[in-house]
C-alpha cells in the first residue's frame, strides 16, 4: 500500500458573515484506499485531538448518489477527476508532495454555512417552482398504460440522474445553474406525464434560477465536465427550446380558467 | 391577474435565456451579413472595375441601403446591450471570485468572448472610420473608387496587420458564437451537436480568412 504526505490549503469560515482565508494543513499519511473525505476524517481527527475546530464539509452517503458533497479540488469542482463525486474520488489519483486548495462552490446563490459546506437551498426552490408533475393520486395505471419509447426513457434517466450537489454551479464561469435547472425540467420533458406542465415548468424553474442570483449559460461547458452524473449540456440547449416554446405559447391567465 | 404581451417580454428579455436568445438572433443575422460582406470583399481579386461596379450597385438605392444599415446597427445595438447586462449578471453571481480555478475543457474563444467582443466594437468604429466616412483613412476617395481606398490602405503593413489580426479575432468570436447560438435556440441535439461544434470552427475561420485574405492580397502585391 503506498502512502504518501500532502499540503491542504483549506477554506476556513466561521459563518456566511464572518471573512474567510486560507489555512495550512499536512496531511502526512494519506493511504492511496482513502477517499478524499476519508483523508479528511484523518486530518480532523488530527485538528480534534490538537483541541481545534475540525474543517466542516458536507457529506452523507459516500457512495456518489446522494449529492450531499462537493467542494473545489484545486479549481475543478469535486476534484480533477471526471464523472465522480469527492466522496468516491480516491487518493490514488494523487502524488506524494501535492499542494491542493479546497475551496467552498462559490456562488452568490450559495451562501457558506462554514467552511467547504454551502446552503443549497437555492436549487429546492428551483425544484419546487415546477420540477414536478401533478397527478391525481388513487390506485395505480396499468404499467404499460402510457407507453414511452425506450429512447427517450433512457434520455429521461440521463437527466433524472442528476443528483443536485451544485458542482455544476461551482464551475461555471458565470455561476449558471443552467444545467441543474435543464436536467430536471429534461428529465420531465422528455416523458408523457410531464406534457401538460412543460410549458410552466420551464418558465417557472427558469424564472426562480433567475431570482436565485444564478448567472446565464455560455456554452462554455466545464459544467458537463465536472458533473459527477456526466450529465451533457443538449438538456441546456432543451429547456431553452423549451423555454421559447414557452414564452411563444403562453395563455393568460383568463383563458386557463376556461368557462366555469 | 392576466399576462399581458408586456408581461410575456417581461418574462422573455428579463430571463437570462431570453437575452441570450436575442445575442443569439441578432448575432447569426450579423453572421449572414459577414458572409455577403466577404463575399463582396473577394471581388477586388477580380479588378477595378469588378469591386467598384459591385460598391456602385449597394448604392443604387439610398433607402435600401440605410433600410439594412439600420437593421445592422440594431442588431449591433441589442447584441451589445444583452452582452453587457449579462456579464453584469455574471459578476453579481459570483461576487468572491476563486483563489485557484481550474479550466477543464474551456476553449480559449468560449473564456475571451467578451474581450472579443471589446476589441472587435473598437474595430467596427475603425473601420467605418477607415472605409466608410473616411475620416481615419489618409487619403479616402470620397467618390466611391473602393479599390483605390483598399489598396492604398493595406499597402500600410501596419494597417494590413491590424485588419489582419481583428479578423482573427472574428474568427475566434464566431467559432464559439455559432455553436452557442445552436445552444442558445435549443437547436441542439446529441446526434448532432458534437459536429456543430466543429462546423462552427470551420466557419468562423473560413470567413476570417476570406476577409484576411484581401490585406495580405494587397500587402503581397497580387493587388495593385
Amino acid at each position: 500500500m503506498r502512502t504518501f504526505a500532502l499540503t491542504l490549503h483549506v477554506w476556513r469560515q466561521k459563518s456566511a458573515k464572518d471573512g474567510g482565508r486560507f489555512a495550512e494543513y499536512k496531511a502526512p499519511n494519506v493511504s492511496e484506499h482513502m477517499s478524499f473525505l476519508e483523508m479528511l476524517d484523518v486530518v480532523n481527527q488530527d485538528l480534534i485531538a490538537k483541541g481545534d475546530d475540525p474543517i466542516a464539509f458536507d457529506h452523507d452517503c459516500r457512495e456518489g448518489i446522494c449529492g450531499m458533497c462537493g467542494f473545489m479540488v484545486n479549481g475543478s469542482a469535486h476534484g480533477p477527476h471526471r464523472g465522480t463525486t469527492v466522496c468516491q474520488l480516491h487518493m490514488r489519483h494523487f502524488q506524494d508532495g501535492e499542494e491542493l486548495w479546497l475551496e467552498p462552490w462559490r456562488s452568490a446563490a450559495f451562501p457558506i454555512v462554514k467552511d467547504l459546506a454551502v446552503d443549497r437551498s437555492a436549487l429546492d426552490r428551483i425544484i419546487a417552482a415546477g420540477g414536478f408533475i401533478s397527478v391525481p393520486t388513487g390506485s395505480a395505471v396499468d404499467g404499460n398504460a402510457t407507453p414511452v419509447p425506450k429512447v427517450d426513457a433512457e434520455l429521461s434517466m440521463d437527466a433524472a440522474a442528476c443528483i443536485g450537489c451544485g458542482a455544476c454551479v461551482a464551475m461555471c464561469p458565470n455561476a449558471s445553474a443552467a444545467l441543474f435547472t435543464s436536467a430536471k425540467i429534461g428529465h420531465l420533458g422528455l416523458l408523457p406525464q410531464g406534457q401538460p406542465e412543460r410549458h410552466d415548468r420551464a418558465l417557472k424553474m427558469v424564472a426562480q434560477a433567475n431570482v436565485e442570483g444564478f448567472g446565464h449559460c455560455t456554452s462554455v461547458g466545464e459544467c458537463e465536465a465536472v458533473c459527477p452524473k456526466q450529465i451533457p449540456i443538449t438538456f441546456i440547449a432543451r429547456m431553452n427550446r423549451d423555454f421559447l416554446d414557452a414564452v411563444i405559447h403562453e395563455r393568460p391567465q383568463s383563458d386557463r380558467g376556461g368557462s366555469g | 391577474m392576466s399576462a399581458t404581451a408586456s408581461d410575456t417580454g417581461g418574462k422573455f428579455y428579463g430571463s437570462t435565456i431570453g437575452k441570450k436568445i436575442v445575442m443569439a438572433v441578432t448575432g447569426a443575422f450579423l453572421v449572414l451579413f459577414l458572409v455577403g460582406h466577404v463575399a463582396g470583399n473577394l471581388q477586388i481579386l477580380s479588378g477595378k472595375e469588378k469591386i467598384n461596379h459591385y460598391a456602385e450597385l449597394l448604392h443604387s438605392s439610398a433607402g435600401l441601403l440605410w433600410g439594412f444599415r439600420l437593421a445592422l446597427i440594431a442588431s449591433v445595438v441589442l447584441h451589445v446591450k444583452a452582452a453587457l447586462e449579462l456579464y453584469t449578471l455574471k459578476n453579481a453571481a459570483r461576487p468572491i471570485a476563486y483563489a485557484k480555478k481550474a479550466h477543464r475543457v474551456a476553449t480559449l474563444a468560449s473564456r475571451f468572448m467578451i474581450w472579443s467582443g471589446y476589441v472587435l466594437g473598437a474595430f467596427l468604429v475603425f473601420h467605418i472610420l477607415h472605409f466608410t466616412t473616411g475620416q481615419a483613412h489618409p487619403s479616402f476617395d470620397a467618390h466611391g473608387d473602393v479599390f483605390r481606398n483598399v489598396t492604398t490602405a493595406f499597402q500600410n503593413p501596419a494597417v494590413a496587420a491590424l485588419y489582419v489580426v481583428c479578423m482573427g479575432l472574428v474568427g475566434l468570436h464566431l467559432s464559439h458564437g455559432l455553436f452557442s447560438f445552436t445552444q442558445s435556440l435549443g437547436l441542439s441535439h446529441p446526434s448532432y451537436s458534437a459536429r456543430a461544434k466543429t462546423l462552427a470552427k470551420v466557419v468562423a475561420f473560413a470567413v476570417a480568412a476570406a476577409f484576411a485574405a484581401v490585406p495580405i492580397a494587397v500587402l503581397a502585391g497580387f493587388v495593385k
